[in-house]
């Protein structure tokens, strides 16, 4: 099995170290000849949405990473990963790949100080910790859409086909059992 | 509680790993930053270079400049204060920045104190020239470093240094038996578990970005490969020919700091660098601010 791992800007070492632990072979992405392989899923992970959406058009990545997407890749998209695959965003102009039918507020908790941390249900997974940095929530799904977290009323991770995207990063917390599910339920189903 | 805030904190800075902080004086420098792909912007009135120009007591910027940047951009916009000023942090708090420089760039407050970073909810960074440096002001609690390099010269060669020294001695910490790391703290000013940190983990507990005179791609990839894990670039920009450019290729740059070839087309008719002082023309080392 191997994952790639979308390396434009961000906490993407994170998601490599969460990965590698899990005996997971990973690959960075970072320009347009990294795409020339096949990958069994990818991973989209945190850091600024306005940085990694330029890189992706301006390096030549765009394209092939959506039509990925649309064919079906297992992907795990986190923060501003998710940002990357909402249809709408609520409070900015732009948007990127489009591909999953939910509307996304970005910074939601306001600035840095509105960041948080806190326990909360994941649908098939049970209670685990949430770390939300400058983080998105996610205001209105379509159809189809999974709700698997809420945390306030607010909806924080979802499901959609092959998407999983997540408002908080589990990158940075010690539990596994995120990238477990995604492996297990969504990667390996696919294969 | 105050643990998990600092936590959050060190997380932020994770989170613009692989980026570019841009200095912007006005909200339209702020969006061409933006636009550009800088990760976060750090809003002051007069970059370094026309701060060395101006002369003068140089400190924290008017409010109400930094909250027109932060209206007029999403990404974090972080703020200097001077060393040891802790009022002029609590100002910044208080309008909610998103990262506060306890910068040597401006005219330090206080000769002798840092300002104690645990106490405020808000993250800092800070300036080192070395592991000490570095190690002290996490331990007052800054939450993310950058080396010091030398601002507004356009000049690499502090950052180089400091990033070398830096690295030097991280590695020496790794490769001492552990019944030498209580006399080390000691020599270092720090705190033994921190030293420990370093010595188990071959790294400083929190990110740590290049600053101080970076002003073309190459600066930013040869920081990069030295081991930076971002870059911050003052004046390189808004004081080059064409910032909007220069400000594309950087960021271009650090996502693929040792691809060489790209380097090369990304450094192609960028227009004029900034004009820059070598480090022995200037009357004022700022990096020898604040130990």
């Amino acid at each position: 099995m191997r994952i790639g791992v979308l390396a434009l800007q961000g906490a993407f070492a994170e998601h490599i170290f969460v990965l590698k632990k899990l005996g997971i072979e990973t690959v960075e992405l970072r320009k347009k000849s990294n795409l020339d392989m096949s990958l069994d899923g990818l991973v989209l992970p945190g850091g600024e949405s306005t940085t990694q959406g330029k890189l992706l058009r301006e390096l030549g990545m765009y394209d092939t990473i959506k039509e990925w997407i649309q064919k079906g890749i297992p992907v795990f998209a986190t923060c501003a990963g998710m940002i990357l695959l909402a249809e709408d965003i609520s409070n900015d102009e732009r948007s990127y790949f489009r591909t999953l039918p939910v509307t996304v507020k970005r910074n939601a908790y306001g600035r840095q100080l509105g960041s948080f941390r806190c326990m909360e249900d994941f649908k098939g997974i049970g209670k685990i910790p949430m770390t939300f940095i400058r983080a998105p929530y996610i205001e209105d799904v379509g159809k189809d859409v999974e709700v698997m977290a809420e945390v306030d009323g607010n909806i924080v991770a979802v499901r959609y086909g092959k998407q999983l995207a997540l408002s908080f990063h589990p990158e940075l917390d010690d539990s596994r059992l995120i990238y477990e599910y995604f492996i297990e339920e969504i990667v390996n189903v696919n294969r | 509680m105050a643990n998990e805030r600092y936590q959050l904190n060190k997380e932020l800075a994770q989170m613009l790993k692989g980026g570019v902080i841009m200095d912007v004086t006005t909200p339209e420098q702020a969006k061409i930053a933006e636009a550009a792909g800088a990760c976060a912007v750090m809003a002051l009135e007069r970059i370094p270079a026309d701060i060395r120009a101006a002369g003068g007591v140089s400190r924290m910027s008017d409010p109400n400049m930094i909250k027109g940047i932060q209206e007029a951009v999403s990404i974090p916009v972080m703020a200097k204060c001077r060393i040891g000023h802790f009022v002029e942090a609590q100002v910044l708090e208080a309008i909610e920045i998103d990262y506060i420089d306890e910068s040597e760039v401006l005219s330090p407050a206080d000769n002798v104190y840092h300002i104690d970073k645990t106490k405020f909810k808000v993250p800092f960074v800070c300036g080192a020239r070395d592991l000490g440096e570095a190690l002290r002001r996490i331990n007052e609690g800054a939450s993310m470093i950058r080396t010091k390099g030398e601002p507004g010269t356009g000049d690499v060669v502090q950052a180089v240094t400091h990033m070398r020294m830096m690295n030097r001695e991280i590695k020496r910490l790794v490769t001492m038996r552990e019944d030498e790391l209580f006399n080390e703290a000691k020599e270092l000013q720090v705190p033994y578990e921190l030293v420990k940190y370093v010595h188990d983990k071959g790294k400083l507990p929190v990110v740590n970005f290049a600053a101080g005179g970076v002003a073309t791609p190459a600066d930013a990839a040869l920081m990069m490969q030295l081991g930076a894990e971002g870059v911050f670039v003052g004046s390189g920009i808004f004081k080059s020919g064409n910032p909007e450019k220069r400000a594309n290729a950087i960021v271009k740059t650090v996502t693929n700091f040792t691809d060489a070839k790209m380097i090369a087309e990304l450094s192609e008719n960028l227009g004029e660098a900034m004009v820059g002082i070598n480090e022995d023309e200037i009357q004022v080392l700022m990096a020898e601010r604040g130990k």
